[in-house]
């Protein structure tokens, strides 16, 4: 038997009324994650669209492993953001592990990104690496990207401490999205 | 283990000239296709311990929204036909009026104080789900002139696998507005728009509280094709 998976709709301006802006934070005092040891990180970006300009109504997923690596554990690496007014998004959560790849390769730690919007019709996919990783070289999906292009999933680290990446839609140093 | 492509027109493409706001959001590289690895097969296991549920958006202690009370059950499967059980579905939806409880909406529509117009529910070992809510009214967008939204309500689902992820709009049978819709008709396969529309059914109706609809929701399937590097 085989039925065809159902067709992706928007999710509209409207989805904030399934939102939880705490899910944001993955350590949450009271949320899954509050006992669970590992290197507390910011990430944060801003979505922007052709023009450049941000893009405030963007629901902004990710889903990552647990600090070894993991996706079976404890850690419950799921947040949820809305870009505020100026298009930015932060989520708070523990730095990802190296994941199992195939055979006996890891991949470099990462975060899967979603972003869903008025004018998405599906999903848009990408990643988050973080710079300076040294299993970056070695990764084979950031090094499925061309070289010019590559530095637009990789974080890099503000001042603050923070790591940032911003997407952009369309246009000028487009993110490169995935269809996987 | 991967999950499968969706079949040719059944999926909507990112660049849709009459839905205007795709216009400055839809990439113009192409996408980079990548095999899925452990990120995209394994999924957040969501729980109703983590996320509260709501099955009757229409009424709770002391209120009662306004509108034609309505029933809307079905079953999450995957495109083998199982059922995925514990898949967290979440809606949202214009109250009875057409306008939503939110900030940015400024429809010249009645606001229900007793009308969120949010629930989540979590799919059974059988893949069923079921809630109450009030029928969804049509409103105006300024998409172009005089355009209206068909009746809908929006849905939300996590599956087994992060791939499996799915945001889409449940409309309901014989809206004359459907094919005007520019976000309805932008999925090209006439099939798979008609899959989004549910069904009246006499069994989900509750005799003397509630008219009941039928929607199915089908998540990626596994690919069957045996991987390039088997290991």
């Amino acid at each position: 038997m085989s039925l065809p998976a159902t067709a992706s709709q928007t999710a509209g301006p409207y989805w904030h009324l399934i939102d939880f802006p705490e899910w944001a934070d993955l350590l949450r005092s009271n949320g899954p994650n509050a006992a669970i040891e590992g290197e507390r990180i910011a990430i944060e970006g801003t979505v922007t669209d052709g023009d450049g300009a941000p893009c405030a109504d963007v629901m902004v997923e990710i889903w990552q492993a647990d600090p070894a690596g993991s996706y079976e554990g404890e850690f419950h690496g799921y947040g949820r953001c809305g870009t505020d007014k100026d298009g930015r998004f932060r989520f708070v959560t523990l730095k990802p592990g190296p994941v199992r790849a195939e055979g006996n390769a890891f991949q470099a730690p990462h975060v899967a990104i979603s972003l869903f919007a008025r004018g998405l019709l599906k999903q848009l996919v990408t990643r988050l690496y973080f710079a300076g990783e040294k299993l970056n070289e070695q990764d084979a999906i950031l090094n499925a990207i061309p070289a010019a292009r590559r530095g637009t999933v990789i974080a890099q680290r503000a001042t603050d401490g923070s790591w940032r990446l911003d997407l952009r839609l369309q246009g000028e140093s487009e993110t490169v999205f995935f269809e996987v | 283990m991967s999950y499968r492509q969706p079949a040719p027109g059944t999926q909507p493409p990112y660049d849709a000239p009459e839905y205007g706001s795709t216009h400055k959001r839809h990439p113009k590289q192409p996408l980079l296709r990548v095999p899925q690895t452990l990120t995209e097969t394994s999924a957040p296991r969501m729980r109703p311990a983590l996320y509260e549920t709501t099955h009757n958006l229409a009424k709770g202690p002391g209120w009662e929204a306004q509108g034609e009370r309505i029933t809307v059950a079905g079953r999450v499967l995957d495109e083998d036909g199982r059922p995925i059980p514990g898949a967290m579905v979440e809606v949202w939806q214009a109250n009875a009026a057409g306008r939503y409880n939110h900030e940015r909406d400024q429809h010249d529509a009645p606001l229900d104080p007793n009308f969120k117009g949010e629930g989540r529910v979590f799919t059974d070992a059988e893949g069923w789900y079921r809630y109450t809510t009030i029928r969804p009214g049509a409103y105006p967008w300024r998409n172009h002139h005089n355009a209206w939204r068909p009746v809908h309500i929006h849905y939300s689902l996590f599956g087994a696998g992060f791939a499996q992820r799915l945001i889409t709009q449940m409309y309901f049978p014989g809206d004359p507005l459907l094919p005007l819709d520019p976000i309805f008709n932008c999925v090209p396969d006439p099939a798979a728009r008609e899959r989004l529309v549910a069904a009246f059914d006499l069994d989900v109706t509750e005799p003397d509280y509630a008219l009941g609809y039928r929607f199915d929701i089908v998540l990626r399937g596994r690919d069957a094709t045996p991987m390039e590097n088997p290991a």
